[in-house]
């Protein structure tokens, strides 16, 4: 399959008053159209850099970031917490992508509409974010990420607001509605299972200044949900060798 | 509404008990009133206070009802009226301007920042004589003293009110490649309704200040003008009147100010 994203020798240095830090050092690394990628590692190590220099929020200080489609809105960011705006019904949140854009087409809005009566929305368009379960609400931000048809979409942890049960029905919930629809997605977190569970390859960064450490093909793409893949028996060997890689194991 | 029901005795008498202590408040409310009035005209009437001093409520009814009837008070009210809402119309809109071009500029912001704070703890009392040598002895003058009072509170207000607005719902907006108009227009200013609404009501009493003062300074007509013309005649009936009056009209324009924010806010905030 053909890359749709490569990082090449990308190297990121943020300055303030008083230090200059090396976020990321030398990173490269490709991900391939239709994959489910996750971005593996410890905390403050620049895993959300690595996602605002794709969505080009900001530019690398050397390097190259390449995002090989013709679409100019290539990329779809799904933050960590919803925020939905509480003055916007959900449709109107779910169509300010669309907005923005200037995308006024009826073609445009109406594939909002489909995605939301698809994915069990539609009975709550008029409703206001503030009478939705949590649950609903990230269903919400990811059909509002949607909705502008990125052809990658970024998710920065985005379930680590959820308590856990809710977070496991959610990560079903995302993962079957990003294989449905298609798209490249690329996970950033630190947490292991979550990471196997939902991506097809795993590129596992060291901690900062942070590069490339290894990278893991899970092979679980064939099991259709993450609740199944954490029951796959394999998946305890894998989280075996992810932990050794985050804790500086050798690869 | 859900349907009542479904409601067991215990929810039924929950929200009785709760009924009944906001009934209770309502009543308290106006009892202090009633009292206060009572009070007031009882000393009045015994001798008890010197109502050459203090006036009593029914001197002060009569005193309405006499210039209601002459048409003097609608004169007085109209132009207190009409300087404080022109000030505050005009104070509000620019003070919300000014914020604006404040926050699209970070430069600009540090630049008017100390400026803003110098202004803003000056007493605008000071520019009266000022204000009368440029803007006149009418009218102008006195609404001029009213924006005066309500625009550096209210830019400075609205300014740190969109400065906080939420970084992460800012980035959001950035990586959906929203202009900066865009921006603002579909996150700073609707999540920053509730200061506006905030705003808005701190203004009324800050205009019904400024106009009134101004009318102490200059004027021939209005509440303020009526206010110290009382004091200087010894005419107690017409300053507590006056008095009573602003009362109302400053609760009316506050109540109109606050329904407007409900309606404004509904339950989305
Ligand atoms: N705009 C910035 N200016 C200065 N330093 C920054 C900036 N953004 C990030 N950093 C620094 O770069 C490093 C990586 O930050 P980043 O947020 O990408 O890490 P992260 O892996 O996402 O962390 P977390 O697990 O806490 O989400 C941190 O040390 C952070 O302090
Ligand atoms: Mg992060």
């Amino acid at each position: 399959m053909q890359d749709i994203l490569i990082f090449e020798n990308v190297r990121q240095v943020f300055y303030t008053d008083t230090q200059e830090t090396v976020a990321i050092e030398d990173l490269s690394f490709a991900v391939k159209k239709g994959q489910f990628a996750a971005i593996l590692g410890p905390s403050g190590c620049g895993k959300t850099t690595v996602l605002s220099l794709i969505s080009r929020l900001i530019k690398p200080t050397s390097g190259q970031i390449k995002i090989l489609s013709d679409n100019p809105n290539a990329v779809g960011y799904m933050l960590q917490h919803d925020h939905l705006f509480g003055w916007r019904t959900i449709e109107k949140n779910i169509t300010l992508g669309l907005e923005i854009l200037g995308k006024k087409s009826k073609e445009d809005y109406l594939y909002a509409n489909t995605l939301m009566e698809k994915y069990g929305l539609g009975e709550f368009k008029t409703h206001y974010p503030n009478q939705l379960s949590g649950g609903m609400r990230q269903r919400t931000a990811l059909i509002r990420t949607l909705a502008t048809r990125p052809d990658i979409l970024l998710l920065d942890e985005p379930f680590s607001a959820l308590d856990y049960q809710t977070r496991l029905n959610v990560c079903e919930d995302v993962y079957s509605i990003i294989r449905k629809e298609n798209k490249t997605a690329i996970l950033v977190t630190h947490d292991i299972s979550e990471a196997i569970s939902l991506a097809d390859v795993i590129f596992v960064l060291t901690a900062r200044p942070s590069t490339l450490r290894a990278t893991h093909v899970t092979g679980l793409q064939d099991i259709p949900s993450p609740l199944k893949r954490r029951e796959s028996k394999d998946f305890s060997a894998q989280f075996q060798i992810l932990y050794n890689y985050l804790n500086g194991g050798n690869k | 509404m859900k349907n009542n029901t479904a409601l067991s005795p215990q929810h039924l008498k929950y929200l009785k008990n709760k009924k009944k202590a906001a009934i209770a408040v309502h009543v308290a409310r106006l009892g202090l009133l009633v009292v206060f009035l009572g009070v007031w005209e009882l000393l009045a009437v015994t001798g008890a206070i010197d109502v050459f001093l203090t006036s009593s409520p029914s001197r002060v009814l009569e005193t309405i009802v006499t210039m209601t009837t002459d048409g003097q008070l609608l004169k007085h009210v109209w132009a207190s009226l009409y300087e404080t809402v022109a000030g505050y119309v005009i104070g509000t809109v620019a003070g919300y301007l000014i914020a604006v071009a404040l926050w699209w500029n970070v430069h600009v912001r540090k630049v008017f920042e100390p400026y803003l704070v110098v202004i803003n703890s000056l007493p605008k009392i000071a520019l009266g004589p000022l204000i009368i040598l440029w803007a006149g002895t009418g009218k102008n003058s006195i609404i001029v003293m009213t924006v005066l009072i309500s625009v550096v509170i209210t830019a400075i207000s609205l300014m740190n009110g969109f400065c906080e607005t939420d970084k992460n719902k800012i980035l959001l907006m950035q990586s959906m490649h929203a202009t900066k108009l865009q921006t603002f227009t579909k996150l700073v200013a609707p999540a920053n309704l509730p200061t506006l609404t905030a705003t808005l009501k701190i203004n009324v009493g800050m205009s019904w200040v400024g106009s009134i003062m101004g009318e102490y300074l200059v004027s021939r007509e209005g509440l303020g003008y009526l206010l110290v013309y009382g004091s200087q005649t010894f005419r107690l009936d017409l300053v507590m009147s006056c008095t009573v009056l602003l009362c109302a009209l400053a609760g009316v324009m506050y109540a109109i100010v606050a329904v407007a924010e409900k309606l404004l806010l509904k339950n989305k905030y």
